[in-house]
């Protein structure tokens, strides 16, 4: 068989490509409705122009994402079963429940007060309609648990025994399942860090408007909320990520040797963290390195003196306990997407700080760089805020994913393992040509579409009824 | 009770649930072209669906994770076996329903007659293939004995299958002109009247033939019981629908999806999937089914989800209750 037509790669490429695909759109989705809904409030509580202006400019940019995040969720619902049956099969007893779960008790309430967010305007009592935006957040956010704490279990398998008569994972513990170390570490690090690409989305808009002298009433206080949520949603996802690599550590020691390409055991000074590397692709040897003592050792026990495990004793433990085999990742994936990762992740929380600072009242600083040849470049730097968070989330994902090879779901089932037998490499070509083609296309038209609505900035309300003082509502349609 | 049968009773219920619901959106989408004379009659067309397909649409990622958790060798036999299909079926939701909210977003006409024409084909492949996909699952396939699906793509295009695939088509496209009826007035709704009874008539004729070869081949004594119900129902909506009471007609064509579903279903029980080849490969409640601890623990989330679920989606169709009109889309703003 033609080496193209290897229905595990293909299923892999398939499975990549439309999972970050799918989540360039979930973190807009769960940090806009939370974004929005805080506008809303505002606006409901002040009844200030300006914050009806913001709620509906920036629902506008959250609802032309959010039909994507749709249409491409169904794909993964459905992607276990067509591509990844064996896997589905031998784990469906225990993965099934927490999907199930988000369907039953997230997915459904999401979708539906979503439509009725959107439609209601006219139809339900303000603080009714502000409930459903709060309804739609809510939604979104326990959705994610779920997904997070199915993800979890192929980390860190926990809460089930194995069938060995049926030849499959049972499941034991709901309790234990849905409270996974690892999910309970991983939530808080995924909705910050989603919390933290809205915050970027809102200061990239802000800034272009700004940059250009326009819609000063409402993007300066956009500007402001919005480097306030990439201060703090970026401090908490960086907090959230050492404590979700102390629970990576415990559990997936390999991850950590592969996220340094740290070939020998090493403990205190010796476990270094490496900034830049020039060596060889696999990682096995280096020319050249930036490191910064002791603080692998720190990240991975947070002590001083730690002692970090490295590839070549895992990989000789790993033989032992699940016989002959090669249980490392691909080490230049997770050794560049971990430093990505924190680079993008750090500077994103950098960027914020400058702008606080700059943007306070009282800098004289900030008022002698925005009058002055610099104020282009500033402004400039503040655009890049929301792809430098998309990429830092997406780096994170490929991280933790590829780190978590050759396993599908660690010490139980292989990757390989997983894949349908009964699929072949042409079906699998054919429908990650055809996911590519129409994914590549939708992206083009959502990029522009987007870019249109945000650089059209915030609409002027209607005039309020002359004679009752009430601003028309207005009536949402397609 | 043993819960399988409670969760083989689950899993057609949310398929019930999806196809009376997405089963409008479908016939609404794909009457566009028959119903819609200019831009506003389109878009009155659309926004009788806008605030509800994407929760009606959820209704199938919801069976779908509910097959996964209690089913897991019928939800991975059936969605490796029917890859291809599928993929058709997933490829046409995803075009439906970017359409829905792009169409809008310039005022070209070329760019929503674009939309307009994917919004057809979005809605008209599926309601098609979900029909080809239960006339297989019902008539049976190649399995192996670990239960996978030996045939091939066009091994699932067969007579039955097909038959069936027109059958959900026609049915789906005359659900979907009756609720165009109920949601719309004037002009557009007369329309809307005339194409049901048309299309109605020729349902009754297709679905016929598929109700008969399903309970002579397949059936059981229940299955056949409620395939005379759907039929009888079926034939009420298009009465009902000539006399002016679209409400009537509306609701007797749901009972029509539900039944007919229902009927699949019950014809199917105790297998899942039979195996057409051997009937020892079969899928079957029993062997396809998770542990008892993990339907236990579904069944309870099921008990607290399911009568919330049925309560604010009820209320989400009381709030868009009102018709759709032409002077309400031209008075209105754009979405988004």
């Amino acid at each position: 068989m033609n080496e193209w037509l290897d229905p595990l790669l293909l299923s892999r490429w398939q499975f990549g490509l439309t999972t970050v695909y799918h989540f360039l759109f979930v973190p807009i989705t769960i940090g806009m409705a939370l974004t929005v809904a805080l506008f809303q409030t505002a606006w409901v509580r002040t009844d200030k122009e300006k914050y009806l202006q913001l709620t509906k400019f920036f629902g506008k940019l959250f609802l032309i994402n959010f039909a994507m995040g749709v249409v491409t969720g169904i794909v993964q619902e459905f992607q276990f079963g067509m591509n990844w049956s064996d896997y589905s099969r031998f784990v469906g007893d225990v993965f099934g429940a927490p999907l199930a779960m988000e369907g039953l008790l997230a997915f459904f309430f999401e979708a539906t007060f979503i439509g009725l967010w959107i439609f209601g305007w006219d139809k339900l009592p303000r603080g009714l309609h502000l409930a459903t935006i709060w309804a739609t957040a809510v939604g979104s956010v326990l959705s994610a648990y779920f997904i997070i704490a199915a993800n979890a279990f192929m980390q860190n398998p926990v809460g089930y025994d194995i069938n060995e008569a049926k030849g499959r994972a049972e499941l034991t513990d709901i309790w234990a399942l849905l409270t996974n170390k690892v999910a309970l570490a991983a939530f808080p690090h995924t909705i910050f860090a989603c919390f933290m690409v809205a915050a970027g989305l809102i200061v990239t808009v802000a800034a272009w408007h700004l940059s250009r002298n326009q819609h000063l009433d409402t993007m300066r206080p956009a500007l402001k909320f919005g480097l306030w949520m990439m201060m703090i949603a970026g401090a908490l996802t960086v907090l959230s990520g050492d404590s979700l690599g102390l629970a990576m550590v415990q559990t997936q020691p390999m991850k950590m040797a592969a996220a340094e390409a740290m070939y020998t055991t090493s403990t205190g000074a010796d476990a270094s963290f490496s900034i830049f590397t020039l060596g060889t692709p696999d990682g096995s040897s280096e020319l050249f390195s930036i490191r910064i003592p002791y603080l692998l050792s720190f990240l991975s026990t947070h002590t001083f003196d730690g002692t970090v495990e490295g590839i070549n004793d895992l990989q000789a433990q790993y033989v032992q306990l699940y016989g002959p085999g090669d249980y490392t990742p691909t080490i230049w994936v997770t050794y560049w997407a971990f430093r990505w990762m924190i680079a993008l992740g750090v500077l994103h929380v950098f960027t914020a700080f400058v702008g606080l600072v700059l943007t306070r009242k009282k800098s004289a600083l900030g008022a002698r760089l925005f009058s002055g040849r610099w104020s282009r470049w500033i402004w400039k730097a503040a655009i890049w805020s929301f792809p430098l968070s998309l990429g830092a989330m997406i780096m994170g994902w490929v991280f933790t994913e590829m780190g978590r090879q050759p396993w599908l779901v660690f010490g139980l089932l292989k990757t390989a393992d997983g894949v349908s037998p009964n699929v072949s490499g042409l079906e699998v070509l054919i429908s990650l040509i055809a996911f590519t083609l129409i994914y590549g296309t939708l992206a083009v038209v959502e990029f522009k579409l987007i870019k249109k609505a945000a650089q059209k900035g915030p609409d002027d309300l209607p005039e309020p009824h002359p004679e009752t003082g009430v601003r028309r509502q207005e009536t949402t349609v397609y | 009770m043993d819960l399988t049968i409670v969760w083989f009773g689950i899993i057609t219920f949310l398929f019930i649930g999806y196809f009376v619901l997405d089963g409008f959106d479908f016939g609404v989408g794909m009457s566009l072209p028959f119903l819609g004379k200019d831009d506003t009659d389109r878009r009155v067309i659309i926004n009788t669906i806008g605030p509800i397909w994407d929760l009606n649409e959820t209704w199938l990622i919801v069976a779908g994770a509910s097959m996964f958790a209690a089913f897991p060798e019928w939800y991975a036999t059936l969605f490796s076996g029917f890859y291809l299909a599928l993929l058709l079926i997933l490829l046409s939701l995803i075009l439906r329903g970017v359409s829905f909210e792009y169409r809008h977003q310039r005022p070209e006409a070329s760019w929503k007659r674009r939309f307009d024409a994917m919004i057809v084909v979005g809605s008209a492949v599926p309601a098609f293939l979900w029909g080809v996909a239960f006339g297989n699952i019902v008539r049976g396939v190649p399995l192996d004995a670990g239960f996978n699906y030996t045939g091939s793509f066009f091994d699932l295009l067969n007579p039955y299958a097909l038959l069936a695939g027109v059958t959900t088509l026609l049915l789906f496209f005359t659900h979907g002109t009756l609720f165009v009826s109920l949601k719309t007035d004037g002009e557009l709704q007369q329309r809307a009247r005339r194409l049901a009874t048309r299309s109605g008539i020729l349902t009754i004729v297709v679905a016929a033939a598929f109700l008969l070869w399903t309970t002579l081949a397949y059936g059981s004594f229940w299955s056949a019981v409620l395939s005379l119900v759907a039929a009888i129902t079926l034939i009420s909506a298009v009465l009902a629908n000539a006399r002016g009471r679209e409400g009537w007609a509306f609701g007797a064509m749901a009972a029509t999806v539900a039944f007919a579903v229902l009927s699949l279903f019950l014809s199917l029980f105790p297998d899942v999937m039979p195996a057409s080849n051997d009937p020892a490969n079969s899928l079957t409640i029993a062997n396809a089914s998770s542990s008892a601890y993990t339907l236990q623990v579904m069944t309870w989330v099921a008990l607290v989800a399911l009568p919330l679920i049925l309560a604010y989606q009820g209320w989400t169709y009381w709030v868009f209750r009102k018709r759709v009109t032409r002077a309400h889309i031209e008075g209105a703003q754009a979405a988004h």
